[in-house]
């Protein structure tokens, strides 16, 4: 049974298709790289699965449950996290408080809690801390947990959002571009993180276009142009892909490479 | 002696302004949801501790606590359908709202109409106010180092990146907005109890744009500069209007003014020295995150 | 009987609503293109009414100078608030351009205050306002020309958006504006011309409404104002076309509401906006809004 499953996914913006009856499927435990070039609605489709727009058409399930007409807080919850490809931190917020807001959603604490600070209140607060240094120490940024978020180099920031999604407990992550401005030294060890995540028993999403990120660790590739899917299958497969070919260097290019 | 009563009254004020101050803070410096109508919920608090005391004979502290609770139903009732949507869109309803207060308070018999209601016994002094003001940024304090206070930040910070963390921020949004027309109800309710008459006009825009200023002046998203902006805001005209009577007719032309100049010379006020909230998206950043 | 009533009812709320209208299009036009409320637009339509006052009092010239001169007066003014109070926060969070707006508003009105006192000053028309006869109906000349005006300028401004070069590169900036930068738009020009255009329609709507009730102060500009942004969201924000639908249907909503508790009037348009805020806050024409993520 997949854990996530979009069936006929279909997103309408002024007129124009952005997604096109795209099918997902996504089983526990794989890493799934989603590629494409430019405009071909990754992040539409992103953004359909986590809740920011609603699909014209179609339906989403996620562990067996429609989640098309949920509102992100819920979806995430529900044990989807993400990141974004415009970095989107709490950037006044230290980097250990934006860990510790990834756990919100497995916290409980209120504004009478917060005033009396009863002593059950004290101890979710420690767990958090130490949950929110965990990650940080896994992630690699503990040295930094008192640094303002805005204050860490980029690809830095990019590992911080990483460490934020993981902090909301998902079963389920969703990263986009997470290699986008970052060094070969850096993708490499993007590469081992993710790997490493995916040995914890998360499932990964991933959006990329750094083809040896993309070759190296998924399990299985989809290709979208144009806001359709044209190809999904095992890296080896979508190397040789007509189509996926052709989608990327344009229909000239594919008889000059036969003609090589 | 006389002297000595004039200050310890500036004193008075000045604790029930921070009060306003920090609770305007909490919405607008934190949360990042301009109010303008933050003078309304102490009316509110104002007119419902007065009636309650005038004509149901309740108790000072109990009159105070629910007008402080009514402030805070009506902050509620205001923040469900505005707070759904952009920032904006608050400013004008609260705005609106605070008109439409103050024609009902014109206008209905209870409330004396444009008379307003005098014969407030006078208990609040010096003593209660340090205690509400004490009481009010101890809690403040509480929820903002806490899972809830966090949640109001990131949602100034990033509202959709707060979603996607799993933060209501719509329900945030509505609770720091309740919080804050509680804070300011017990304003209005020491404010009744002090001045011994209360009439629409203390609660119109012109005090929410007062509030507001006090909040820019020290620095939003900073309670000390809340409470700075408050101290000074309060002296100054004070002061002014001791040197001469004529300028205090300009006091509003200057805060106007003073808004301004704040948001382009020192957005994040006197107190805060680092660049918070307000800061400039240099044009590198932008690019180098290629987003908006 | 009940029928003139009700016809004249219906004139008032058209007039009243044309105004609201003049004055919806500057908030929208800003709000489309900076995503600005302009909070400044009140003390901008109470200058119009000032101005035009003034030429028909001191420098007694006809109505229609008054008109142009009030207009030309708003539009200097709109242009030199937004490059001293917003163009300096362009690239600052939402919250700084909307305190500095704030501001700009108390600031104008509160130096109007002084330099005016707060009395409200009688603003004669310069001609006389006769009742036409239309068979069972009566309309008075100065609605009629408040409305005829309010009309053309309206048509003024759809020809110049949808006709001219200035007006597509608007509608384009409106639209994305760092994509209409790349495509040679010069955007400080066209945002400038926006606060311009925007701000003559407000001063238009001031010196009608100053000769309609026969008179002007520096508050004039509060509640109309609020009412024109209410006008604005009610028509769908940065939506040009609702805004005029809008402020029609809030002048009627008014005139009528106010037949039954008149002491609530400005409370109506409130009303209008927390009900549309709930149950379509796109208002009636706009667009669903969504963010860039």
């Amino acid at each position: 049974m997949a854990l996530l499953e979009g069936k006929n996914l279909t997103m309408i913006f002024g007129g124009l298709a952005a997604l096109d009856s795209v099918d997902i499927n996504i089983e526990k435990g794989e890493v799934l790289s989603l590629i494409g070039p430019n405009g071909a609605g990754k992040t539409t489709l992103f953004n359909l699965i986590t809740g920011v727009y609603s699909p014209t058409k179609g339906s989403i399930s996620f562990k067996q449950k429609e989640i098309k007409n949920l509102k992100p807080y819920d979806i995430t919850r529900m044990g989807i996290a993400r990141t974004f490809q415009n970095i989107r931190l709490f950037g006044e917020m230290s980097v250990l408080d934006n860990v510790i807001i990834g756990q919100h959603c497995r916290t409980r604490t209120g504004v009478f809690g917060a005033i009396l600070r009863t002593s059950a209140v004290k101890s979710e607060e420690k767990k958090v801390r130490d949950r929110a240094m965990e990650i940080l120490n896994f992630v690699g940024l503990d040295r930094e947990a008192e640094e303002k978020a805005k204050n860490l180099p980029y690809g830095k920031q990019r590992r911080l959002e990483l460490a934020r999604a993981l902090a909301t407990d998902p079963d389920l992550m969703l990263l986009d571009e997470p290699a986008a401005g970052m060094n070969p030294q850096e993708t490499n060890e993007l590469i081992g993180l993710i790997d490493r995540l995916n040995d914890m028993g998360k499932t990964v999403l991933l959006i990329e276009h750094d083809m040896k990120l993309v070759m190296g660790i998924s399990q299985r590739i989809m290709v979208l142009d144009y806001g359709k899917k044209i190809a999904d299958g095992p890296p080896e497969k979508i190397r040789n892909d007509e189509k996926v070919i052709r989608a990327y260097l344009g229909e000239r290019s594919r008889k000059e490479v036969r003609a090589c | 002696m006389k002297r000595m009563n004039y200050y310890l009254q500036v004193l008075t004020v000045i604790g029930i302004n921070i009060i306003l101050a920090v609770s305007l803070n909490l919405v607008s410096g934190f949360t990042g949801q301009l109010s303008l109508g933050h003078a309304t919920f102490m009316g509110i608090g104002a007119y419902t501790a007065t009636l309650l005391a005038l004509k149901l004979h309740v108790p000072f502290i109990p009159s105070l606590i629910f007008g402080a609770a009514m402030a805070a139903f009506f902050g509620f009732i205001i923040g469900v359908p505005t707070l759904r949507l952009k920032g904006d869109y608050l400013a004008i309803a609260t705005l609106g709202f605070g008109e439409i207060m103050k024609n009902i308070l014109l206008n209905l018999k209870i409330t004396g109409g444009p008379m307003g209601l005098r014969g407030i016994p006078k208990v609040t002094n010096i003593y209660i106010v340090a205690a509400a003001v004490v009481v009010v940024i101890f809690t403040l304090n509480r929820i903002m180092i806490s899972r809830v206070g966090k949640s109001f930040i990131a949602i100034r910070e990033d509202e959709l990146a707060a979603e996607a963390m799993g933060i209501n921020t719509t329900n945030y949004k509505i609770l720091a907005f309740t919080i804050g027309a509680f804070y300011a109800g017990i304003a209005g309710g020491l404010f009744a109890f002090l001045f011994r008459y209360i009439n629409p006009n203390n609660f119109g825009f012109m005090k929410s744009i007062e509030i507001l200023c006090m909040v820019v002046l020290g620095g939003m998203g900073n309670t000390a500069g809340a409470i700075l902006g408050a101290a000074l805001l309060t002296v100054l005209p004070e002061f002014l209007r001791s040197v001469s009577p004529l300028i205090s007719q300009y006091r509003m032309v200057f805060y106007g003014l003073l808004l301004v100049v704040m948001m382009i010379v020192r957005p994040q006020g006197l107190l805060s020295n680092t660049s918070f909230y307000f800061r400039r998206i240099s044009v590198e950043k932008n690019a180098g995150k290629g987003g908006r | 009987m009940f029928f003139q009533q009700f016809f004249a009812q219906v004139m008032n709320g058209l007039t009243l609503g044309s105004t609201y209208a003049l004055i919806a299009l500057g908030y929208t036009m800003v709000y489309g293109i900076l995503e600005l409320i302009n909070f400044a637009h009140s003390e901008i339509y109470m200058t119009g009414a000032f101005v035009g006052l003034i030429m028909v009092t001191v420098y007694k010239l006809p109505f229609a100078a008054a008109l142009l001169a009030g207009m030309a007066g708003s539009c200097i003014l709109g242009v030199i608030i937004e490059k001293i109070a917003y163009r300096p926060l362009r690239k600052a969070t939402r919250i700084a351009p909307l305190i500095s707006a704030i501001g700009v508003s108390i600031f104008l009105q509160n130096a109007a205050l002084l330099v005016f006192g707060p009395q409200a000053r009688a603003f004669p028309a310069n001609f006389s306002a006769a009742a036409l006869n239309f068979g069972f109906v009566q309309i008075s000349s100065l609605q009629l020309l408040i409305l005829v005006i309010s009309v053309l300028l309206m048509i003024g401004l759809h020809l110049l958006i949808h006709r001219t070069k200035i007006g597509q590169a608007m509608r384009a900036t409106a639209q994305d504006k760092e994509t209409a930068q790349l495509m040679g738009i010069r955007i400080d020009r066209v945002i400038s011309f926006t606060f311009a255009i925007g701000s003559a329609l407000g001063g238009a709507a001031g010196v009608l409404v100053g000769v309609y009730f026969n008179s002007a102060d520096p508050m004039m500009g509060f509640f109309p104002g609020l009412k024109g942004f209410v006008a604005a969201v009610l028509g769908g924000i940065g939506n040009i076309p609702g805004a005029m639908v809008g402020g029609l249907i809030l002048g009627l909503a008014e005139v009528f509401g106010a037949v039954y508790m008149s002491q609530y009037k400005d409370a109506i348009a409130f009303a209008v906006l927390i009900l549309i805020l709930l149950f379509k806050p796109t208002g009636l024409m706009g667009r669903r809004i969504q963010e860039k993520v």
